[in-house]
């Protein structure tokens, strides 16, 4: 089956066979990082813009390595040192790229929705790379890629995430991602930092890290951000880390010997994992990076390529 | 001058009558109201035969955003949007810039009403100074200047003792004082409603609970003082029951329910179309089912439809940086009486009733009513009209509504303020 979607908002409006096609297109384009000359031309002539609102390193750069290597002309936008602080609409900035004729626009922003406002605007594909605490496909998408190389399989495995689901955007699209693909996903963390009505989500909730690592394939630690505290969502960062951060101990007495443990990055060494576990054999976040250009191409080749160009 | 609307079937809740009737209006006001009454030599025939002939439609809450924001809505275009959609008065406010907090603006408002209005106007004072919540505004010399009612609306007062000072100091002037109930530390952030789709979309929610708790201290703050609390723009069940007991006890609190949060749910905010945001934010099917049951049944005494003009910009872009607020004027009858009155959600006299009596009788004003001596302010609809909302067309200097494209039988036909007609 092949590709018919202008853009990539969201893993919920996807379904199984879609998802697994980009997991596959991924996959199949891993190879090129390890050859002497990363480049094919399979985008040749192409443009792509990175329209980041929000400040984000390892999205941006990941975005920028994939277009290039697929030898498309990349321009990074980035809100602070463009019009957006001159006062500029979203709107406006929007339709002037739009000007500009892009084949695809990569937009990170802080407000949920954003990247749907955008793609109703434009008539170039759109790819959402994180809006507020809506989505984030592209990172469920590499996360979903790492856990098939290690696991071999999606069906019946079971997933704990852990952390900040309310503010977290990569939960909503790996809940979504995983349920169509016939996995259990767990969310834990203290109750102020779960969505109500969650479960509706298809989930289930623990609210103590030993009942969510506890015999689960994949351990997926979110990051805690300062801000939570200030906002009375828990009491301090050193009672968080002390009930919800991760350790060898922890993991030793709780959860299975062949667990993965995954993070989005950026990682708060010592508050939600602890420097062992991170740098752990458990640990498979830098696979998580690398998966990340092969996933950006993928989903830049299906947006932007002409038919048959998955085969460069 | 004289006008007698014929054949029309008049509905006048406040005298009691639902009858195919005459109605003659002579110097601005209701001459008489009966069956075949003759046309006095020189008046004007109105064929109203198929039509609905009530009191004057009165939205007693209605942002006009004169003076200090005309470019989004003004007096002028306000009143000419509240004609075209059948209402024959408003209640405007406070929250312009200067703030309607002292005599002056109120003054101000009233000439920009004589002067370029085609409908009543009303204007609600301030209860603080600034709308800040801090100190009470000039609560007396607003009185006196013709304010109807007091509300920092669009704002909670979250200090309970100013609050409660509110009341007492406003009960020798018979005005009741209007409740935007929401707590702003329970509320802080949000732009939806919390509930199963504010988790899905990642919007930021405020519970229900966010309203209930001030319902529920504004009902208790009435019973302490005396005083008259209205409550603003009631979207919850929990609101609904808290009135209805509040009611039930015999404390002086009544309701107002706009149409949108009786017709829509936050589903709608899925599309993140920024014409579903609005404070107090569309809720579930629950509520909205408890709205309809409590407007039937007069928990909720009144229909307003919170009128909040908006320019394009500031409603267009990013969900959680637009403006809250939605227009109401030119829509409201409309979709009440496809929404409601069609399926039988609502009688047609109920819903008259909502709309121009109660109102009327809630804030003290003239009109609610086609007894004879009373002012002729008309509203006529056609329940027939099948039409479909282009907002395109509007009279309001604003366009953000959601119920753009909808197709919708039944609407206001003849807007008679005065004894002069005023649409079309």
């Amino acid at each position: 089956m092949g590709w018919t979607r202008k853009d990539l908002l969201t893993m919920r409006e996807l379904d199984a066979g879609e998802i697994t096609l980009l997991v596959d297109t991924a996959a199949s384009l891993q190879e090129i990082a390890t050859r002497e000359i990363k480049k094919v031309p399979a985008l040749r002539g192409k443009t792509i813009v990175n329209l980041f609102y929000e400040p984000s390193t390892r999205t941006r750069t990941s975005f920028e390595i994939a277009g290039k290597w697929l030898s498309a002309d990349v321009i990074n936008f980035s809100a602070g040192v463009s019009s957006t602080s001159k006062g500029e609409s979203f709107i406006d900035t929007a339709k002037n790229i739009a000007a500009m004729s892009p084949d695809v626009v990569v937009v990170r922003h802080s407000s949920a929705g954003a990247a749907e406002v955008l793609a109703r605007q434009l008539s170039c594909s759109v790819v959402n790379a994180g809006d507020g605490a809506h989505e984030h496909p592209t990172q469920a998408l590499l996360d979903l890629l790492t856990i098939r190389e290690k696991r071999g399989h999606f069906d019946g495995l079971h997933v704990a995430i852990v952390g900040d689901i309310t503010n977290s955007r990569v939960a909503r699209s790996n809940i979504h991602a995983m349920r169509k693909l016939g996995m259990t996903v767990t969310v834990a963390g203290p109750p102020t930092l779960i969505p109500p009505f969650v479960q509706e989500l298809g989930v289930k909730v623990a609210y103590r890290l030993e009942d969510a690592i506890r015999d689960v394939d994949v351990i997926m630690m979110l990051r805690l951000q300062h801000e939570r505290m200030q906002a009375g969502l828990i009491p301090s960062v050193r009672e968080y880390s002390s009930y919800w951060g991760l350790t060898l101990d922890k993991l030793g007495r709780h959860a299975r010997p062949d667990v993965l443990i995954m993070h989005p990055g950026p990682v708060n060494r010592g508050v939600e994992l602890s420097p062992e576990v991170a740098d752990g054999p458990y640990s498979v976040i830098l696979d998580q990076v690398a998966k990340g250009v092969a996933v950006r191409m993928g989903v830049l080749l299906l947006l932007a390529g002409s038919k048959g160009a998955a085969a460069a | 001058m004289s006008t007698l609307i014929k054949h029309g079937r008049v509905i006048d809740p406040a005298n009691g009558v639902d009858a195919v009737q005459d109605v003659l209006i002579a110097d601005g006001k209701i001459e008489r109201v009966g069956k075949n009454l003759v046309a006095p030599v020189g008046a004007e025939v109105v064929d109203a035969a198929g039509k609905v002939v009530c009191p004057g439609f009165i939205d007693i809450h209605v942002h006009l955003r004169e003076p200090g924001y005309e470019y989004k809505e003004t007096v002028a275009t306000g009143t000419r949007a509240a004609a075209a959609g059948g209402f024959t008065a408003v209640a405007c406010m406070a929250n312009t810039n200067p703030v309607n907090d002292n005599g002056a603006v109120t003054d101000y408002i009233l000439a920009k009403a004589r002067v370029e209005g085609v409908v009543r106007v009303h204007p609600i004072g301030a209860v603080t100074k600034n709308l800040r919540g801090e100190e009470l505004a000039e609560l007396a010399e607003l009185a006196e200047a013709g304010c109807v009612a007091f509300s920092d609306d669009g704002r909670c007062v979250m200090n309970a003792a100013l609050y409660r000072r509110a009341l007492e100091y406003t009960l020798p002037f018979g005005l009741p004082v209007i409740s935007h109930a929401e707590d702003t530390h329970l509320s802080l952030g949000f732009t939806m409603n919390e509930g199963v789709v504010s988790t899905e979309i990642g919007l930021p929610g405020s519970p229900a609970a966010a309203e209930d708790v001030m319902v529920a201290r504004d009902i208790l703050l009435a019973e302490l003082t005396g005083a008259h609390v209205h409550i603003a723009h009631l979207s919850t069940a929990g609101a609904v029951r808290l009135v209805r007991d509040g009611k039930a006890r015999g404390v002086r609190v009544t309701a107002e329910v706009t149409p949108h949060h009786m017709i829509l749910t936050e589903e709608a905010v899925r599309s993140y179309d920024a014409n579903t945001k609005m404070a107090p934010p569309l809720r579930t099917k629950r509520d909205t089912e408890a709205l309809v049951e409590a407007l039937a049944d007069g928990t909720i005494d009144c229909i307003a439809t919170d009128h909040a003009p908006h320019a394009l910009a500031e409603k267009e872009g990013e969900f959680d940086r637009a403006a809250f607020g939605i227009v109401g004027l030119e829509t409201a009858v409309a979709v009440l009486m496809d929404r409601l009155v069609g399926p039988g959600l609502l009688p047609l006299g109920t819903l008259v009733s909502r709309l121009s009596r109660d109102p009327a009788r809630l804030l003290n004003l003239p009109g609610g009513s086609l007894a004879a001596g009373a002012p002729a302010d008309i509203t006529i609809l056609d329940p027939e009209r099948k039409a479909t909302v282009d907002p395109v067309k509007f009279r309001s200097k604003s366009r953000n509504t959601p119920f753009g494209g909808w197709t919708l039988t039944g609407g206001p036909w003849l807007t008679i303020v005065g004894g002069k007609v005023v649409r079309p």
